[in-house]
């Protein structure tokens, strides 16, 4: 990042190159869809460039670029008007060639993948329906990996503060998703049948 | 540990986030614990379940996309290099305008100009006036002083003769 602030534009492709799937992801679990993840990204790619000069290495830059992102996604829900965003430069973004790509196996029968899709949208729904900061706590800390330090920077609160938010949240959560920790997992009930 | 304190750390034991001496005070609670255990199962089972959420790639068109919007940002040009910022460039303004005001505001202030001369004036007619002034007893024997009342008159006593010199 200071070789960014520097003004090397190829420092900035080699942080677009590292971090876009995780900034990706993060915030495709933080909302709705992949395509205003994509949008949020970008947006928070670009505060990023904006503020390049402002950067001081005082803090890790992942735990920067997190607050950004967090700070991105949680306006995008208070901003109802983040639908009417500029509209992508690229024209053929809504091709299906173009969406982001689910990492899943070709092979799977479609039943599986029906009942896998449902168990998905479930978790889906059960985070979403998380309050936001709760929400940012637990995708940073279960799919970010990030430790309690870290995530407590990012979301500008005191470790113990961020233990009750975790706490609320897997309750919530546990309570949610009792029934799919019962149901089997499609493809492991699968698993051993003859094909 | 009671069971209250086990409960929250629970996330961080099943993330094995908890560092290794935490590690073991719950574990030897959960063994003597069934609802502590109980708990942490379904908590194990809520945090599997959570990894079938599959992680997305970004679309092809994604660093395209972004390239293209930093490109579009303003950009300093080369000769911007060069140009000193504009709050600089104020301060040192203000700076030289203050600098130049002090050194030239005796010189061009004719008020100034006229109290010269007249001062350069009176210092002349004192200079022709020094011989008239040196006389002790010119002075000594003006009319005015006989005037004066003799209490201001004492301290006109004619003076020691070393001052004089």
């Amino acid at each position: 990042m200071l070789d960014v602030k520097a003004g090397d534009d190829s420092s900035f492709d080699f942080l677009l190159q590292k971090y876009r799937s995780p900034l990706v992801n993060f915030l495709n679990r933080m909302v709705r869809d992949s395509s205003t993840a994509e949008d949020l990204a970008q947006e928070v790619f670009l505060r990023v460039y904006r503020a390049r000069k402002q950067y001081s290495p005082s803090a890790k830059f992942t735990t920067w670029l997190f607050r950004i992102a967090t700070n991105v996604a949680l306006n995008s829900f208070r901003d109802t008007r983040h639908r009417k965003m500029e509209v992508s430069i690229d024209a053929s973004t809504d091709d299906e060639d173009s969406r982001p790509m689910e990492l899943q196996a070709r092979e799977k029968r479609i039943d599986e993948r029906l009942l896998e899709r449902d168990r998905i949208e479930t978790i889906r729904r059960a985070i979403l329906a998380l309050p936001e900061k709760q929400r940012a706590a637990v995708v940073l800390h279960k799919y970010e990996e990030m430790d309690y330090a870290e995530i407590s920077s990012v979301l500008d609160c005191s470790e113990s503060a961020l233990k009750s938010l975790l706490f609320r949240a897997y309750e919530s959560l546990r309570v949610q998703l009792a029934p799919l920790v019962a149901q089997p997992v499609a493809h492991r009930a699968g698993e051993g049948r003859p094909s | 540990m009671k069971c209250e304190e086990v409960s929250k750390e629970l996330i961080g034991y099943l993330s094995e986030r908890a560092d290794s001496s935490r590690r073991r005070d719950i574990n030897e609670h959960l063994a003597g614990c069934a609802s502590c255990q109980k708990r942490a199962e379904e908590l194990r089972g809520i945090w599997n379940v959570m990894d079938e959420l599959p992680a997305i790639e970004p679309s092809f068109g994604f660093d395209a996309r972004m390239r293209q919007r930093v490109a579009a940002e303003p950009r300093r040009k080369w000769f911007g290099l060069f140009v000193p910022q504009l709050r600089l460039v104020l301060a040192v303004g203000v700076l030289i305008a203050l600098m130049v005001l002090v050194v030239k505001l005796p010189l061009n202030n004719p008020g100034t100009a006229v109290t010269t001369v007249a001062t350069q004036q009176e210092d002349f007619n004192a200079i022709k006036n020094l011989g008239v002034l040196e006389n002790y007893d010119v002075v000594t024997k003006m009319d005015a002083l006989a005037e004066l009342t003799p209490v201001a008159a004492q301290p006109q006593e004619p003076p020691q003769s070393g001052s004089n010199d």
